[in-house]
């Protein structure tokens, strides 16, 4: 939009934030990449650019609860997020699997 | 034309497809697939060859994995595979089934049945069971609360019958809208004295049917094992001359209807291990009225090992070749009906299930 957009040009045109995702999740999705910018402003707009991108991958991150999985972390600014969780515009956001034995 | 003969195995870590001409004596293994998912069940449509994985990761949920190569290459979906948002979301897919025009089916933990009209594409929730009076009442066995024994009647779509654990047997008659509980006849040990034959309750293991389309069901319980000759609506105590009442897996004969392998094990609070550390199968060609112990070529002495619900199977050839796992990763086979045996893979992850699919080639 630009100069012509109402606004800061931050404002039309905000940074977006970079997903890092789990190798074993990439794998499950043909063409899926480690890194991954989006425009979301919450860990769920997150989620649906990321399936939008990768349909079926809300699936993997999250159950029906909704809720994300047990054993899936996702890290914002260094703290433990949730669905609701707002995203700033820059963000690094780390999708991460829980430690499992076995 | 020449036939191929696959097993097909779920293990704690992936699926694996075991390959052989139809003498069944040379196999070549390929695998693990399904990017080493615990895998609970693969299964085939022999219509299409195509090969199915039904499992759950504990990162990514459950999903059913599909094969359109005989296993060379496989997607995966989830999609509508879920319950109602709120609800105790769906951890791993147990059981599946292929019904004749190629419905797939789906049981799953905690225990609910859904089916894919679309080769597993998307899925639909058959709720009929979640509204079975007894529903509140079911609690979950030692694997959890499970779906894992699927019987399709071949005859007649609308028949459906499920083993749960431990909520018992239920047959659905309407393509899976209602359900009744279908238990008559077998036990509850575990439940107090005066009150062993519940309604529903009992510990399954797993529900297979007989050839030759008479309504004949067997079932291998946690207390024993049985017969019903009326579609599970009455049965009858088969375990006399068995070395145990306890057990895991059931395979009926490919064309025999009154042929079954069983793997009774020492008892279920004993290890559940071989009897005597002894491996054996043991057949009844009678209906479960005699059992001979099949052990040729079986490991015998220190066999500490059992095979668990899933992991036995049959193949359609003549003679009747005869699979199961291990839970320690022993692959076993016959190509005789059982008479001798041969190990196929000595060191696979936890065997959790065997089939097998015939194709002309």
């Amino acid at each position: 939009m630009g100069a012509q957009g109402p606004g800061t040009a931050s404002e039309a045109a905000p940074a977006p934030v970079l997903v890092h995702l789990p190798p074993h999740l990439v794998v499950l999705f043909p063409g899926a990449d480690r890194l991954v910018p989006l425009e979301a402003a919450s860990v769920a707009e997150m989620v649906d650019g990321l399936d939008a991108l990768w349909p079926g991958m809300r699936e993997r991150i999250c159950d029906e609860t909704p809720a994300i999985r047990r054993h899936i972390n996702v890290f914002v600014g260094g703290r433990r997020a949730r669905l609701t969780t707002p995203l700033a515009p820059g963000a690094d956001v780390f999708v991460i699997t829980a430690i499992s034995g076995g | 034309m020449a036939r191929q003969v696959f097993v097909l195995v779920g293990t704690r870590k992936g699926a694996f497809v075991l390959e052989s001409d139809a003498a069944r004596r040379s196999w070549q293994l390929r695998g693990p697939f399904c990017e080493t998912w615990p895998t609970n069940h693969v299964v085939a449509d022999p219509a299409s060859g195509t090969l199915y994985a039904g499992g759950g990761n504990e990162w990514f949920g459950p999903a059913v994995w599909k094969s359109t190569d005989l296993g060379a290459s496989w997607t995966h979906s989830s999609q509508g595979l879920a319950y109602e948002a709120g609800q105790d979301p769906v951890k791993s897919v147990w059981s599946l089934a292929v019904a004749g025009d190629g419905t797939l089916y789906a049981g799953v933990e905690p225990a609910g049945l859904f089916r894919s009209t679309d080769g597993g594409e998307s899925w639909t929730h058959l709720d009929g069971l979640q509204k079975h009076p007894s529903r509140p009442e079911w609690s979950p066995g030692g694997a959890g609360l499970i779906l894992h024994s699927l019987v399709l009647d071949p005859a007649d779509p609308k028949k459906i019958w499920v083993g749960i654990s431990a909520a018992g047997v239920f047959a659905s008659e309407d393509g899976g809208l209602t359900w009744e509980a279908r238990n008559r006849g077998t036990r509850a040990d575990f439940m107090p004295e005066g009150q062993n034959y519940p309604e529903f309750g009992q510990c399954v293991h797993c529900l297979v049917m007989a050839p030759g389309g008479r309504g004949r069901l067997y079932q291998q319980n946690h207390c024993g094992m049985y017969r019903s000759d009326d579609g599970g609506r009455s049965w009858e105590s088969i375990e006399k001359g068995l070395p145990s009442s306890f057990g895991f897996p059931a395979a009926v004969h490919p064309r025999d209807p009154d042929g079954l392998y069983l793997i009774p094990l020492n008892g279920d609070i004993k290890g559940r291990f071989m009897p005597e550390g002894n491996a054996a199968v043991w057949r009844t060609g009678d209906a479960g009225a005699s059992w001979q112990a099949q052990r040729t070529g079986l490991p015998q002495g220190g066999a500490y090992f059992n095979a668990l619900r899933q992991a036995m199977a049959t193949d359609t050839l003549e003679p009747a070749g005869v699979y199961f796992g291990s839970n320690a990763g022993g692959l076993y086979a016959s190509n005789d009906e059982g008479a001798t045996w041969d190990c196929l893979a000595p060191h696979l992850p936890t065997i959790t299930s065997v089939e097998t699919l015939v194709l002309e080639r």
